[in-house]
This record gives C-alpha cells, structure tokens and sequence, in this order.
C-alpha cells in the first residue's frame, strides 16, 4: 500500500488559515490502513483545526467527508455538488488523490495534508516499512525476494556494499542491511551459488527515470 | 595477466614486484597547491597516488582535476570514481576526460552515502553499483564500445581497480564478492584498511582457494593511528572496519606523547607480516592527512627504493 504520514499541524494551518471555509477530505484506503488520513485521522484533525481557530477567535468551517478513494473519478464525484461550498479542501489523501482532486475540480484550492512516503507494509501497529519503489522492473526473482532497489540505500543491484556490519546498513544500527537479507534468504532456499551471478545494468527507463509512467490494458477498457 | 595499458602500476605489477600505492584527498577550495605539496611528500615512494571522489560525501575538488595535477607532475594517478555522484552518461564521459590526459589507473567504487556529508538531503545516483562501473570500464577498454553499443574513437586504456573490504558481513561471501568483482574485470584491488590480520589472512586462504589471487593483483590497504583516540574511532564508529581489541589497547597503553610513533609501528609490522601472504602483491599506504609518514612507512618496510620499470 501507500503509505503516508499526517503533515504537522502548524505548516497545515499556515496553509488554510486565510479560508472561511474548508472541506477535510479523507481516503478510506491506504491512508486509513495507516493511520495517516481515514475517517478517524479526519476527525482529530477536525477538531484540532476548530479548537486552534476557536482560540484564535476565528470563525471557520470545517466539513469532515470521508471518500472511498480519492483516486478514483467515481467517488471523487461524490462531493461534485457539494464543492463549491467550500473556499479550500484539505484532503487527507496520499498525492494521488489530491492531484485527482485538483484535475477534477479546476478551480478550488486543494492542499495536502499528508506527505506521501513510500510503498510499503504494515510491520505492526504504528510501524511502517518501505517495501518497493515501482521501477516497473521487478527483479525480486534474482534477489530471493527481497528488493536491494527499495531496501538498500545505495540500491547496489550487486551487493552488500562495504558498510554492511552485522547484518545493519552502515546509515544505521536499527536499519537491515538489504543483502543480508538477500543472503539469508539464498542460503535458506540453498541458493547461495546465485549470489555470483552477476546483476545487469539496470534500464531505468521504466522507472521515475523515463519520465511520467503509464499502463494501458486496452482489453478492459470500456 | 598479461599487460593491456600504459599504467605504470600494471607495469609493476606484472613484472612480479610489489607494488605501493597511497593516497591524496583533493582540497575542500581552488587551490591546486594542497594537492601537489601532498603529492611532493610521498611521490619518490610510491608507483601510483590515488586520488579520492568525494570521499565521506564531503564535496571537495574533483577527483579528475586533481589527478590531472599529478599527470602534470609526470606523476601516476589512480582515479577513484563513486556511483553516487554520476550517472552512466556522466561516468562515461568523465572516463574519456581521464583517458585524455592518459590517466591510466581506475578505481570502481559506489561511494559512502551522501548523508554522511555536507549534503545530506542531497540526492545519490547509483545508475551503476561499482560492479557495473567495472564492467562499463572494460567494455569501453577492450570493446571499444560505449554502453549504448557506439564506437569508441581512441577507446580509453585503463587499468582497472576495486576495493574489496574483508572484514565486512556477512564474512562467508567476502571471497565470493571478490571473484565476483574479478569476473566484472576488477585487476587489481585495494582492500579496506588492515588491523585484523588474523582475519585478513583467513580471508586470503580463501582467495588461493578459489585461485583468484592469480586472476587479480591484491593491494594490502593500510592506515597508521595516529592516537588511541583514532583507534578507537575506527574502531566504533567507521562502518565495516575491524579493529581487534588488543591493537586498540596497545595504542591506549603508550603514553599520549609516543602513541603516534606506535602507530607507525602497528603499520609497519602489519606490512612486514603481510609481505609474507602469498597472493599479496603490494600496499596500499592511506595516511590519512598524514602523508609526511609515507616515506618513513615505506623505507622501514624495505619496499624503498622503488623499482623502475
């Protein structure tokens, strides 16, 4: 999933203190899986909003709607007779969904109130770890599952590097090395031979590299 | 490993001596005058000086422009090159500059993160690991040919160097590492700086297991404390740097006025035993800020005068 964190609540106030009226737009998907922008998250930062304007002796309105998605133009159409009530909105999304909104509805100030982190998965409750970074190459068959893109911070297609210490990378003692991780797993599935087989270069035309990315599937296009 | 380019170090190297190297970290400024008075200190001792890119992410004078320095003094450069700054185009490019100056000697390597520097919220590249930038380097060598398959006119003639370092984890694939840096062209190595020995050694069985000690030429790479403070630094805080406790406290327990001079000790029997492994064909000297001690280094371990070839 994606995986976001709620931007602090000073730099979101500085963004919308000017409107009057402001529509809290949150994503019942990834960002309510991680605690950074669902229904929940909408209401605390509601209130929060309210009381910091109501000791300000601000008068503002704060509306909360949840969508099911932000990315997706059949629920986003949800607010479409709703929108021009509003000066702003304020939209707990990851960066999709608020681009979404901002083709969708051309003329009203959206902000974010998440930033957007990484791909990643639920390690536990309140930990999140990056798992991927979509170069649109995967090549988890050679590297035993384990992604040296997203989890190495050299992404050394060909490693460890020399900072491997302990099974840590050398940023930090709580960060796993990426090819240790690969050379546990080659040794569990006795395929630690694989590890000489050289990586090739890497065609990164598929990933950010080869400008903005797009899949088409003409056959389940209506 | 028959000679393929005009380097000097391959020259020595082939002709079955040991080879010395040492290094010079360019100035954080303009002026050229800090690279070639550190290079004046060391020049008469040494067969090649290399020459770090960026080293500790910290920007300093290019690599390329400070090796030049040293063609200009009729000296031998190795080039050390990172992934981290440069992408293939900028990597390629950068190798034909060096190679028309005729600097002869490479060294591939991925470079420290960039958060260890003075740009932490810098981006990194790493288009190429070091693996890969060795085999661009031989491709454009011995093919002739830029990555995208195009001729090469007057193709680059580099000797072509890696870093292994022994001493990191998991220790099981360290020689596997190497043979696979071997099989990406690497021709000679500098490992990382020795203070295990024991373990270096363990590590070199396992090089002439494999027969790799006769596919690549093995720097021994070594750095003299100048403190038991400085031990203990590397000790703790260099990642991948294996200091065993009894050298720590033989550098702890001299007095704080001798300590230096036992760092140069420490190095000097670290040579002299290495001298001794089979399949060691030379040093690699890093005095780090610390070039002055190069020469007393070098003589004291018999290695001076240098061979002319």
């Amino acid at each position: 999933m994606i995986v976001a964190e709620r931007k602090p609540i000073d730099e979101i106030i500085e963004k919308i203190k000017d409107y009057n009226k402001i529509l809290l737009l949150g994503c019942n998907e990834c960002v309510t899986v991680c605690e950074a922008g669902g229904k929940k998250e909408v209401g605390v930062l509601a209130s929060a909003l309210r009381m910091y304007f109501l000791n300000k002796g601000k008068e503002i309105l704060i509306d909360e709607i949840t969508l099911e998605r932000q990315c997706d133009h059949e629920y986003l159409e949800e607010i479409r007779d709703r929108i021009d009530q509003y000066d702003a909105v304020l939209s707990l999304a990851c960066g999709v969904g608020v681009q979404f909104m901002a083709d969708k509805y051309l003329s009203t100030p959206v902000y974010p109130g998440v930033n957007t982190c990484f791909l990643g998965a639920t390690e536990k409750r309140g930990l999140w770890t990056e798992r991927c970074q979509a170069c649109g190459q995967c090549i988890l068959a050679s590297t035993g599952g384990i992604c040296p893109i997203s989890r190495c911070a050299k992404r050394v297609l060909n490693g460890p590097c020399g900072g491997s210490t302990n099974g840590k990378c050398e940023l930090s003692k709580e960060l796993d090395c990426a090819w240790q991780l690969i050379i546990d797993r080659l040794k569990a599935m006795d395929r630690l031979d694989d590890y000489e087989k050289l990586a090739d270069i890497k065609d990164w035309s598929s990933d950010r590299a080869g400008g903005p990315r797009k899949v088409v599937r003409e056959d389940v296009q209506e | 490993m028959s000679e393929k380019t005009s380097s000097k170090l391959e020259r020595i190297l082939a002709s079955g001596n040991l080879a010395v190297t040492s290094e010079c970290g360019p100035p954080r400024g303009t002026d050229p005058e800090a690279i070639i008075e550190k290079a004046n200190l060391i020049k008469d001792y040494v067969d090649a000086i290399n020459i770090t890119d960026n080293q500790t992410s910290v920007t300093r004078m290019c690599s390329l422009a400070a090796c030049i320095r040293l063609k200009l003094m009729g000296l031998e450069p190795v080039l050390q090159m990172v992934t981290r700054d440069r992408n293939r185009i900028a990597l390629q490019s950068d190798i034909l500059g060096a190679a028309s100056f005729d600097i002869n000697n490479m060294l591939c390597l991925s470079g420290d993160h960039q958060s260890f520097g003075d740009c932490a919220a810098g981006q990194n590249v790493h288009d190429l690991d070091s693996m890969q930038l060795l085999q661009l380097v031989r491709k454009m060598r011995d093919e002739g040919k830029f990555l995208g398959g195009d001729e090469i006119k007057r193709p680059p003639k580099m000797f072509v160097g890696a870093a292994a370092n022994p001493f990191a984890d998991p220790f099981e694939i360290r020689v596997p590492r190497l043979a696979k840096k071997v099989a990406a062209g690497a021709e000679f190595i500098q490992t990382q700086c020795i203070y295990n020995l024991d373990k270096f050694e363990k590590w070199m069985e396992g090089v002439r297991e494999r027969g790799l000690h006769e596919k690549v030429h093995i720097l021994a790479g070594v750095t003299p404390f100048k403190s038991a403070g400085m031990a203990r630094y590397m000790k703790n805080r260099v990642p991948g740097m294996d200091v065993p406790d009894d050298v720590v406290k033989r550098m702890a327990d001299t007095p704080k006025e001798k300590q230096a001079e036992e760092g140069i000790n420490i190095c000097v029997e670290s040579i002299q035993r290495l001298k001794e492994v089979e399949g060691v064909h030379g040093f690699h000297v890093m005095a780090i800020e610390w070039e002055e001690k190069v020469p007393g280094i070098i003589e004291r371990t018999g290695l001076y005068p240098r061979p002319e070839v």
